[in-house]
């Protein structure tokens, strides 16, 4: 099972949904598809029409920049990111 | 016991502020909706949810619901979109509720309707398929439907507004939308006289005539007395044309607020440095204005478009929120002023409701 870690700022708006998840998927798309399985409106916040990720959500595998395309392993780990901006 | 609320939206969150019976003492609340940007806020009379308009940088745009009068808040942008293949949506700018739906404007310009309480929303496609809709281009502020005026009795008839572009009409419940901006200069622009193209900043309806209506435009302040197909300068007193904001009083149909600010080109601030509510009780036909209790200088401020709203107690309450994060109402009808609220974020949007 990957394991999905999922940032502060999106857990603040499904306040049922922990920090961790472990999903069965076999592409970064499945995976968030498993989430919002589990938290429904979570896929509206992570992705644009397209579907695209979000510009300025960033999405790693196993610490390497990822799309919706790139793979899953079984012990594969997919952290969740909104980019560092702000004022 | 009567109950007063101030619902502001900001850049960096919502918030709530609660006044006593005088409306002279408020207690605040916030940052709400998890500090997303939130540009405008309602209340729906006939649910008792506030609702909030914005969009996060990171996670889109969305529709906040609170039927706790702000305590605890849901979300939904289930059908906020153009389509795979249209343009991405980053924000709303306005949410209104009528006849047992609620509409949301969005950024780039689009209408679309929940009816289910906001849980999952439609495209009203209808507008953007206003033959002008491929020449629509943004103002500074983008190409934004910051404006939705229902007609309070008849649910076919809605009139929007969207920044650059101008007014729009149906009579089909959204089917179809005609262009009413017929008077309405565009100053900025080599033809000045376009079916689309003006640039208006507010409108709203006169009280108990929907066929009568006020705006503010990057060119003037306007009125209709015919739905918005003809448009009269009412400008003229006034000592500037330019602003973002209008207010209509909530039984005289004759009477409306301004906060005009420099010319665009010229910083669109607080004229001088002093800020100002003007008020016409004549249908624009005279305007008076209005600083007491208002700096009087170095005020280098801006009053932004969903910033100004009226209360519908008597005397009416106008309230309105800066740029800079003050927040002034007055509890004469725009006469005199006193500052509420003090070192919020810029505020976006000010909605006054009255819960009895």
């Amino acid at each position: 099972m990957a394991t999905i870690v999922l940032p502060r700022s999106l857990i603040a708006l499904f306040p049922a949904a922990p920090r961790r998840y472990e999903v069965e998927a076999a592409t970064v798309a499945e995976a968030i598809d498993r989430l919002d399985e589990l938290a429904p409106g979570m896929r509206n916040r992570l992705l644009d029409s397209g579907p695209v990720v979000r510009e300025h959500i960033k999405v790693f595998v196993d610490q390497v920049p990822a799309t919706l395309a790139t793979p899953l392993q079984p012990d594969s780990t997919l952290h969740i990111i909104p980019a560092v901006s702000g004022g | 016991m009567t109950r007063h609320l101030l619902l502001v939206g900001t850049p960096k969150g919502a918030f709530i502020l609660e006044g006593d019976t005088a409306r002279t003492s408020w207690s605040l609340r916030g940052p709400l909706c998890e500090g997303w940007p939130i540009h405008d806020l309602s209340f729906d009379l006939s649910s008792g949810a506030i609702l909030a308009a914005g969009g996060s940088p990171w996670y889109g745009p969305a529709v906040f619901r609170s039927e706790d009068l702000g305590s605890t808040w849901t979300h939904s942008s289930e059908g906020l979109t153009y389509g795979d293949d249209g343009p991405k949506i980053p924000t709303l700018w306005n949410v209104t509720a009528a006849h047992g739906s609620i509409w949301a404007g969005a950024e780039p310009a689009g209408l679309f309707r929940s009816d289910d309480d906001g849980s999952t929303w439609s495209h009203v496609s209808g507008l953007r398929d206003h033959p002008s809709c491929p020449g629509w281009e943004p103002g500074a502020g983008g190409l934004i439907c910051h404006t939705i005026v229902p007609h309070p009795t008849d649910p076919a008839r809605m009139w929007v507004a969207i920044s650059a572009v101008g007014t729009f009409a149906t009579e089909d419940a959204g089917a179809t939308w005609e262009a009413r901006n017929r008077g309405v200069v565009a100053c900025f622009a080599p033809d000045q006289h376009p079916e689309t193209g003006q640039c208006v900043h507010k409108l709203v309806m006169a009280a108990g005539e929907p066929d009568s209506f006020y705006q503010q435009n990057h060119c003037g302040v306007y009125r209709s007395s015919d739905a918005g197909l003809n448009w009269q300068d009412i400008s003229a007193g006034l000592v500037s044309e330019f602003g973002f904001v209008m207010g209509a009083h909530p039984r005289d149909p004759a009477t409306g607020w301004v906060i005009p600010l420099t010319h665009p080109e010229e910083g669109r601030l607080a004229p001088d440095g002093a800020l100002a509510v003007w008020r016409t009780r004549d249908r624009g036909a005279s305007w008076e204005r209005h600083g007491d209790g208002l700096p009087k200088r170095d005020a280098y401020v801006a009053v932004l478009r969903e910033a100004l709203a009226v209360d519908r107690l008597d005397p009416v309450g106008v309230f309105f929120g800066t740029s800079t994060g003050q927040l002034y109402g007055s509890t004469d009808e725009g006469v005199s002023w006193s500052l509420i609220a003090d070192h919020l974020p810029p505020i976006w949007g000010v909605e006054a409701v009255v819960l009895d």
